[in-house]
């Protein structure tokens, strides 16, 4: 038995090397030096000093002045602020995802065209299409401030106002991902559903309302599960693209993400350090947003 | 019964709502790169020219590809994500027959570390990789100090001309293409495909005298084609789109990708919307053509994943 188990294993490791060597070298040796680095104070050019736990309690700790209790590092909770708030865009995204994907599941002609079309925009992801939001809402040029005036409203300012972008760029995300992985996954979802289900709920006199929640709606729960955690992990370390091409993070950092916020400290302040420290919070919030989702999940189903 | 087929039109009408929606800014940024400066959304230009011009303007692409240097962001771009699929493939496929099917000890174990990873930010991991970048060209001074790290010549610049690269670490080729060779996304997609195909066949193979190599590649690749296609898609499309990381490495404007060439054009621009527009559309050609001629791939690369999660 134990010979069988090692009858491959000199083919194994030749097929395995130039996968694992890559592995190790680009992305597990990393995440140790990584890890060093979270408690060191680099400036890239001199060698890393070790500090211990200083860049931690930099980002996380607070001091007492004479107004009070004040963050070490407020800008890091403002910027997490940031974060959280972006991640609205999830529960919108679920809700739109599971709208198209029922409706681009009843038996009616041009459906494919609509998949189609709704799957479009989550591919082209990327600056062409921040380029294209940036200029919508250019506030000279742009179309909406172009309807807003054609109704007889005031223009608005939509990404330099500290208040309007997050909602902005929110909204662009919603139409990139809305027809995206999520809806494809429900769609998928939906086909599974046993019809026997459906029949028994309206024998028992439920209309369409309720049996998309008594039927539809609990069989659909892995397919949630996945696109939440999905979505946990991508948007939590999101924003450095959309920062960087339409905002740079502001006005008055209002769309900096901690995404973006490493970045800025590691490359226009040159403390690489106190970036990695970020980064490895940004890791840690998502182990623990994902382990809840995780035992809520479970929970849910036993 | 009767009324609730002959109300089934009704569907379209949120959906025609919705595509209308959707469609709207892309319709919006062809018409925007046919146009001209005049017609950019000025206050008292007819909604109606917004997506009809009076003209189609052309000449746009041919001065973001001449006077933009697009050209040049263009072969970019290209040869890094030619680069960066052909390698990635190749890497998750040899890696995705080792975990799929070969047994060897430990092997579940080793899976998992690399599932593990793919949870990892990748702000995590782009410090580390961006001080290996900076440190190379210093160790392979020290290995071989005959050979200048520092000074490469490519595509096209005469001999005399300022150095437009490296060979090795920031602003290189190599920067840009090698640390995105080796992917776990792309051995967990091609294991499950791997997973799939039936065992008889390779022990078929073996009991014909058949060397793993000719396994691998006469059997199980020519099997695993739909996997070998979607992975191809997503690893082309997902270096095509990267920012962050040519940001990163690179400086000079001989080796800036498309996003960063697209992105620096268009702040220094000043609202030239029609040029903007006419590079963004050239840049998402190739990915409309490959999402019409693969469109079937993505969904079973998306199905894929949701399966095993």
């Amino acid at each position: 038995m134990k010979d069988d188990n090692r009858r491959d294993l000199r083919p194994a490791l030749a097929f395995l090397l130039p996968n694992f060597l890559g592995f190790l070298l680009f992305t597990a040796g990393p995440v140790l030096v990584s890890l060093y680095l979270s408690f060191t104070s680099w400036d890239a050019l001199t060698p890393p000093r070790w500090i211990g736990w200083d860049n931690f309690t930099g980002l996380l700790g607070f001091h007492s002045t004479a107004q009070g209790w004040m963050a070490n590092d407020p800008d890091f909770w403002r910027y997490l602020g940031n974060t959280f708030f972006m991640l609205l865009a999830l529960p919108l995204n679920i809700a739109g995802s599971l709208a198209f994907a029922v409706l681009l599941n009843q038996k009616i002609r041009g459906v494919t065209f609509y998949r189609l079309l709704f799957f479009l925009p989550s591919i082209l992801y990327g600056v062409a299409i921040f380029s294209l939001w940036k200029y919508m809402y250019d506030a000279n040029y742009g179309i909406f401030n172009s309807l807003l005036e054609r109704v007889g409203l005031p223009p608005l300012a939509w990404l330099e106002n500290a208040h309007l972008a997050k909602p902005a760029l929110i909204l662009m995300t919603l139409w990139l991902s809305v027809g995206g992985a999520g809806m494809i996954i429900y769609l998928a979802a939906l086909q599974q559903v046993p019809e026997e289900l459906h029949e028994a709920a309206r024998i028992d006199g439920a209309n369409r309302w309720q049996q998309f929640w008594a039927v539809t709606w609990p069989s659909l729960r892995p397919a949630t599960f996945f696109i939440v955690t999905m979505g946990l992990i991508t948007w939590l370390q999101a924003g450095f693209d959309m920062a960087y091409t339409m905002t740079d993070g502001g006005p008055y950092g209002s769309t900096t993400t901690l995404g973006f916020y490493v970045y800025l400290k590691a490359y226009k302040f040159f403390e690489m350090g106190y970036a990695s420290a970020v980064a490895w919070l940004i890791f840690f919030i998502t182990l623990i947003l994902t382990l809840f989702n995780w035992w809520r999940a479970r929970d849910g189903t036993t | 019964m009767k009324s609730k087929t002959s109300l089934r039109w009704m569907w379209h009408l949120p959906l025609l709502v919705f595509a209308v929606t959707m469609a709207m800014p892309l319709g919006l940024m062809v018409t925007t790169a046919l146009g001209d400066a005049q017609m950019a959304l000025r206050p008292g230009v007819s909604l109606w020219h917004v997506f009809i011009p009076n003209e189609w303007n052309w000449d746009n692409f041919a001065y973001v590809w001449k006077k933009v240097n697009f050209l040049r962001y263009y072969l970019n771009s290209l040869v890094v994500a030619l680069f960066v699929t052909v390698g990635q493939v190749f890497t998750s496929a040899c890696a995705a027959y080792a975990f799929a099917r070969l047994r060897w000890p430990g092997r579940d174990r080793v899976f998992f570390a690399y599932l593990a990873t793919m949870m990892v930010p990748n702000a995590v991991t782009l410090i580390p990789n961006f001080a290996l970048m900076k440190e190379i060209p210093g160790w392979l001074t020290h290995l071989l100090p005959f050979v200048d790290w520092l000074d490469f010549r490519y595509l096209g610049t005469s001999a005399g001309a300022a150095p437009v690269g490296r060979l090795v670490g920031l602003d290189s080729y190599f920067a840009l293409i090698v640390p995105n060779l080796f992917n776990a996304y792309g051995v967990f997609l091609l294991r499950q495909f791997l997973l799939g195909i039936p065992r008889e066949l390779d022990e078929a193979a073996r009991i014909d005298g058949a060397t793993h190599w000719q396994i691998f590649s006469r059997v199980i690749l020519p099997l695993s084609k739909p996997g070998l296609v979607t992975l191809a898609i997503f690893a082309f499309m997902g270096t095509w789109s990267n920012l962050l990381w040519p940001v990163i490495v690179t400086n000079l404007e001989a080796l800036r990708t498309l996003p960063l060439g697209l992105m620096i054009f268009q702040q220094q621009s000043g609202a030239q919307w029609h040029y903007v527009m006419a590079g963004a559309l050239l840049m998402l050609l190739p990915v409309i053509v490959i999402f019409i001629a693969g469109q079937r791939y993505f969904v079973s690369g998306i199905a894929t994943g949701a399966v095993k999660g």
